[in-house]
């Protein structure tokens, strides 16, 4: 706004040469193999999902040596994030209870999201550390626990975008707008 | 020069003290030399850097290792700026160490020219400097549920701070890159090693987000970004993501985990509120509050903070008698839109158990709502936004603890 008011002025007085430009012009173009070595972002329709596939019997070894020291040898007994449980399994009482333990089975609304977040973050001594078939693994071993696939469905760039989660239909947008009224 | 022995309770200082004094260890003591008439020998020397005050020593009370937080002392400063090295910290994988000449900003996505900005480039577009509060969304917990009486304001609500921050506004880097139509959304990505993420709506950076490398006056501290970091005024902290290194232009959010799994919001009603990033208007008395006695009766100055991210504070009203009356109290100019203002009211206290609390309204005529009112709508299960009005409870004895209870 400022540098479009200010060409609107120099404009105004016969002066458009000596007023500063929409775009300044610094930085410089970004080459294909640096966007490719960063762009690590999974979206809920696949894309940004690389080559490779997993199962969960694949994911099981690589679960247990890699996951299980912070998040349990079942996934349930921490001390890390619980990451499996499909209790409750009707509503999605978390609102009106605290103590309710928030899962992979019963609050992530999207599957992409366990690739994406393992891939960018976990594990969390050795975050960019598993390869894609390693990734792939973990997140079908971790579906399956949740009883969301079976333990010989194959997890890959075409599947996981279509694996249904429990959650999701519960979330919904912010919806406060200010003003007086509490929500 | 006589050596005086001085306890570390004493070197805290003031109402800072006691707080400091629980966390660091009563007994421990220090030697400083202090001379009985600082009249008749010539004080320390010039210094390169300067340090506090050795009889004033805040801290933030730290939580976790790499993966915790760190709190403010908010009943240990006043005005509305936190020092930088005071400045609340919640990361998620610990602070990296980032070399500013290895530093780069990749922009790319739903744009005409994905673009490399380094430090140099950065700092070189027009820069603007303004005075916002960063505030993390789980601040305040300890208000809303499992209540307790021996909280101090900055175990209550120290998760957050005020700096003057310095950058370039976001509208001026997307501008340089062209956006496409039809770009909705873009992915904040930090440097760190949870290569954090959050997806924010295109309008803010239209707005008033910036890429900001300055903070109160010298570069970004580590611990809030360095060499720089997304700052969207008002919204919760997560979402102002330290150590940027990309910004992805998309029509649709990623729904990265710390927008689903995390940072959501499950409500009464079975539904789960997401991308609730606008921190409500909020306020806390931090003068007096627990550890601290009032050692008489008589005129006592209430202050605390009040904040909301919807744009000014417009007033604070204080009530001494548990919410049945309330008083207007004075704004500390500067009052700025989406920043900590400072609120007081001289108060005389007649020597009876009281309540004392604070409620903030902000300029779109929100009204800090009581604990009451805002379990009724969000359910205890929540775990962010807690900005229920807070309470003190001065005894007779002068003692002073958190006042709300179940």
């Amino acid at each position: 706004m400022r540098a479009t008011r200010l060409i609107a002025a120099a404009v105004a007085l016969g002066t458009v040469q000596s007023g500063p430009p929409v775009r300044l012009g610094f930085g410089r173009p970004a080459t294909a193999d640096e966007i490719t070595a960063w762009d690590i972002a999974v979206r809920p329709d696949g894309r940004g999902l690389p080559a490779g596939r997993g199962t969960a019997r694949d994911g099981a070894a690589i679960y247990a040596s890699r996951c299980a020291s912070c998040h349990g040898v079942t996934g349930q007994e921490g001390p890390a994030d619980r990451l499996v449980g499909r209790e409750p399994r009707e509503g999605f009482p978390f609102g009106r209870d605290p103590t309710l333990v928030k899962t992979v089975g019963n609050y992530w609304p999207y599957a992409t999201t366990l690739y994406d977040y393992i891939n960018r973050a976990m594990p969390l001594n050795a975050p960019g550390s598993l390869a894609p078939d390693e990734v792939y693994g973990v997140v079908a071993y971790l579906l399956w626990r949740n009883e969301i696939i079976a333990d010989t469905a194959v997890i890959d760039a075409r599947t996981l975008p279509h694996v249904g989660m429990p959650a999701r239909h519960h979330f919904v947008v912010d919806d406060r707008r200010g003003g007086p009224e509490i929500r | 020069m006589d050596r005086v022995s001085i306890s570390r309770r004493r070197l805290l200082g003031g109402a800072a003290g006691a707080v400091g004094a629980a966390v660091l260890g009563r007994t421990a003591l220090a030697q400083v030399e202090v001379p009985p008439d600082p009249t008749k020998l010539p004080g320390h020397s010039l210094s390169a850097l300067g340090e506090r005050s050795l009889f004033a020593r805040p801290r933030r009370v730290v939580g976790g290792g790499y993966l915790g937080a760190s709190l403010t002392p908010l009943q240990d400063l006043c005005g509305i700026v936190t020092p930088a090295d005071l400045h609340y910290e919640r990361h998620h994988a610990g602070v990296p160490t980032i070399d500013p000449q290895r530093y780069k900003l990749l922009i790319h996505g739903m744009v005409e020219r994905p673009t490399v900005f380094d430090l140099q480039a950065l700092r070189r577009f027009p820069a603007v400097s303004r005075l916002h509060f960063l505030e993390c969304s789980g601040n305040g917990g300890p208000a809303y549920r499992k209540l307790r009486p021996d909280l101090s304001p900055q175990l209550i609500d120290g998760l957050t701070s005020t700096s003057e921050w310095t950058g370039v506004p976001l509208a001026t880097l997307f501008r340089e890159v062209g956006v496409q139509p039809g770009a909705k959304w873009f992915l904040a990505e930090g440097g760190d090693a949870a290569v954090m993420a959050r997806s924010i709506p295109i309008e803010k950076a239209w707005d008033d987000a910036m890429i900001a490398y300055g903070q109160n006056g010298e570069p970004l501290r580590p611990e809030q970004g360095y060499p720089a970091r997304l700052l969207v005024p008002g919204w919760e902290g997560s979402t102002n993501v330290k150590w940027i290194r990309r910004i992805e232009l998309a029509d649709q959010p990623f729904m990265t985990r710390e927008e689903t799994s995390k940072y959501t919001d499950p409500l009464p009603d079975g539904t789960a509120r997401q991308f609730s990033f606008v921190m409500d208007a909020k306020s806390l008395i931090t003068f007096p509050g627990y550890p601290v006695t009032l050692p008489e009766r008589g005129w006592w100055e209430v202050s605390g903070l009040a904040w909301s991210g919807r744009g000014r504070i417009t007033r604070v009203d204080v009530s001494s008698d548990a919410g049945k009356t309330w008083t207007p109290a004075e704004l500390q100019q500067p009052v700025l839109p989406k920043c900590h203002t400072r609120f007081r009211l001289l108060w005389r206290w007649d020597g009876a158990e009281t309540l004392l609390m604070s409620r903030a309204t902000d300029e779109t005529g929100y009204v800090q709502p009581t604990l009451a009112e805002l379990r009724h709508v969000r359910g205890l299960g929540t775990a962010y936004h807690f900005n229920n009005i807070r309470a003190w409870r001065v005894r007779r004895d002068g003692t002073v603890l958190f006042g709300l209870e179940e």
